[in-house]
């Protein structure tokens, strides 16, 4: 889906939302009583310093806000800008300071929705998608931790040889279905309802603690994490 | 009779288990699910490769000058410290607990970032370190990052180390999301030439995070300056809540007013007021640190 088929499905009664360099900002009314902050990274932009910098002076300002409207983020975008400028000014700063503006946002009160209904990958999915407090995409969505060329240089192997092993093993492969089995994605929307519907059905549900390894052990994707972060915690709580 | 001074001890050349034997107060440490248990990588053996018992970190509980934290660190010798799932979970355990017993984190980074082999559950693996990471840190926790390994500090990891609370790195401590290999790949050799070693130290080396505030300690390649710059790096301030973040937009936002259209290292330093700025790279520690210390940006409570 196209960023303003997806805004008129999520917000049949009206949105204002801007796009300049690669993101996304307004608001949209999902029903009389709920405004909804909108951010978002479009058009499979790469985003470096000053997008990251840009998206959390936003959330920023949501957060400080004393209402609790929700915060969306929409998500298309690349990796992280790779440049040497990017490096130079301290990316790794800016963008783990996106993902703590995201969390402040999620603990003062306004619930976090990524949906991702485009591309991302590495260090942007990080700090954008799966920084948000719930995550949720469209099918044909492409989340990706590396692609599959570069992967191959990286291992050594050839990329006939990794499309064959991403048949049995999805924990490497690139993909909606593989990164859901891992826990990462909590709900595929349908495009075929009103995604205000299931917009709203979600922001029904409260928001909880980070069930993510939980999941991706019930959904048979992570089979390890949960149990052994749990007995890391165990042995840590227990020494005291 | 005076006693002898200690031999320096590299922290580079150092594994992970050997700078923590030295890091630590003597005797102190506890390992949690150590290498005896054989918490094994379940997707290596797919790509025949080789595993390891800890999964390439170890993660534990220890004292420093006294007193008590948890310690995780990464071996970069394995897989270059790569995130997988047992490594990135065995670190989120850790911080789950770290919030609880409110307890101070000390973190030896040595990674590439995430596992490319099972690169979905590395990837899912660091965003829950970070949530862990600022849960822990809303509670007053301190996260400190020691940043001075073989691997760097990189991808993923290099979010991760952001979110600490203070960082204390060594001049081969390099810090950055795309490593300059994967910049030369995707950009070409024009954009970045990761053969140039010096290049690399002026964009991501642990002089340039210094100066510019994106690390609060700099100490020489020795276990005992690590030692001494996590002990000072756990009084630094810690608590993570809207001012902080508010600053941090803020020193973030004039860095690139500042530094933004400077196109090298040895330009941003000359824009801080330092003298010969192209002679940086050369001067020893304790040279270096007179010098940028009287000009450095720093980020203060400001992370």
């Amino acid at each position: 889906m196209r960023p303003a088929d997806i805004l008129s499905s999520l917000f049949p009664a009206g949105h204002q939302v801007g796009e300049a360099g690669g993101l996304l900002s307004g608001t949209g009314r999902l029903d009389p009583q709920t405004v909804v902050d909108i951010v978002g990274i479009t058009g499979k932009t790469y985003p470096g310093v000053d997008e990251a910098l840009a998206l959390a002076g936003r959330i920023l300002a949501i957060a400080e806000r004393p209402d609790p409207a929700p915060l969306l983020f929409l998500v298309d975008s690349g990796s992280q800008r790779m440049s040497r400028r990017d490096e130079l000014m301290g990316l790794s700063e800016t963008l783990a300071h996106l993902a703590k503006a995201l969390w402040q946002a999620e603990r003062a009160g306004h619930r976090t929705i990524g949906l991702l209904y485009g591309g991302s990958a590495a260090g942007a999915f990080i700090a954008t998608a799966l920084a948000c407090g719930s995550l949720v995409a469209l099918p044909g969505a492409w989340p990706e931790v590396m692609d599959l060329p570069s992967m191959a240089r990286v291992t050594k192997l050839s990329v006939e040889v990794l499309t064959e092993k991403a048949g049995t093993t999805p924990v490497f492969a690139p993909g909606l279905d593989n990164l859901f089995a891992t826990g990462a994605i909590a709900e595929i929307w349908d495009p075929a309802r009103p995604l205000s519907d299931q917009l709203k059905a979600l922001l029904a549900t409260p928001a909880t603690a980070d069930g993510r390894a939980e999941l991706g052990r019930e959904r048979g994707g992570r089979l390890k994490a949960a149990t052994i972060a749990q007995e890391v915690e165990r042995l840590a709580l227990a020494h005291g | 009779m005076t006693s002898p001074t200690p031999l320096p001890r590299s922290w580079y050349e150092e594994s992970a288990r050997g700078r923590l034997a030295h890091l630590l107060d003597a005797g102190s440490f506890t390992e949690f699910l150590g290498p005896e248990r054989r918490e094994l990588s379940p997707h290596l053996a797919l790509f025949n490769l080789p595993r390891q018992f800890d999964d390439g970190i170890i993660v534990g509980a220890g004292a420093l000058a006294g007193k008590p934290v948890l310690v995780a660190a990464q071996e970069g010798r394995f897989m270059g410290g790569a995130i997988g799932e047992v490594h990135g979970a065995k670190l989120t355990g850790l911080l789950h607990a770290a919030r609880q017993l409110k307890r101070d984190v000390v973190i030896l980074f040595d990674t590439g970032g995430v596992r490319l082999q099972e690169a979905n559950a590395g990837e899912l693996a660091i965003s829950e370190i970070i949530r862990a990471t600022l849960d822990a840190r809303a509670e007053g926790v301190r996260m400190v990052g020691l940043l001075g390994g073989r691997a760097g500090c990189y991808g993923g990891g290099s979010l991760i180390a952001g979110c600490c609370s203070a960082l204390v790195i060594s001049e081969q401590g390099r810090l950055s999301v795309s490593g300059p290999e994967v910049i030369e790949t995707n950009k070409g050799v024009e954009e970045f030439d990761s053969r140039d070693r010096a290049l690399v130290w002026r964009t991501m080396g642990g002089k340039h995070r210094y100066l510019i505030g994106g690390v609060d300690l700099f100490v020489g390649d020795d276990v005992a300056a690590f030692r001494a710059g996590a002990v000072a790096a756990l009084e630094r301030p810690a608590l993570l809540d809207p001012a902080a973040l508010a600053s941090e937009q803020g020193r973030l936002e004039r860095r690139l007013a500042r530094f933004g259209d400077a196109t090298d290292g040895t330009e941003v330093w000359a824009r801080l007021g330092l003298p010969h700025p192209a002679a940086l790279p050369d001067l020893d520690t304790s040279a270096f640190l007179t010098l940028a210390n009287t000009q450095r940006e720093s980020a203060d409570a400001a992370r």
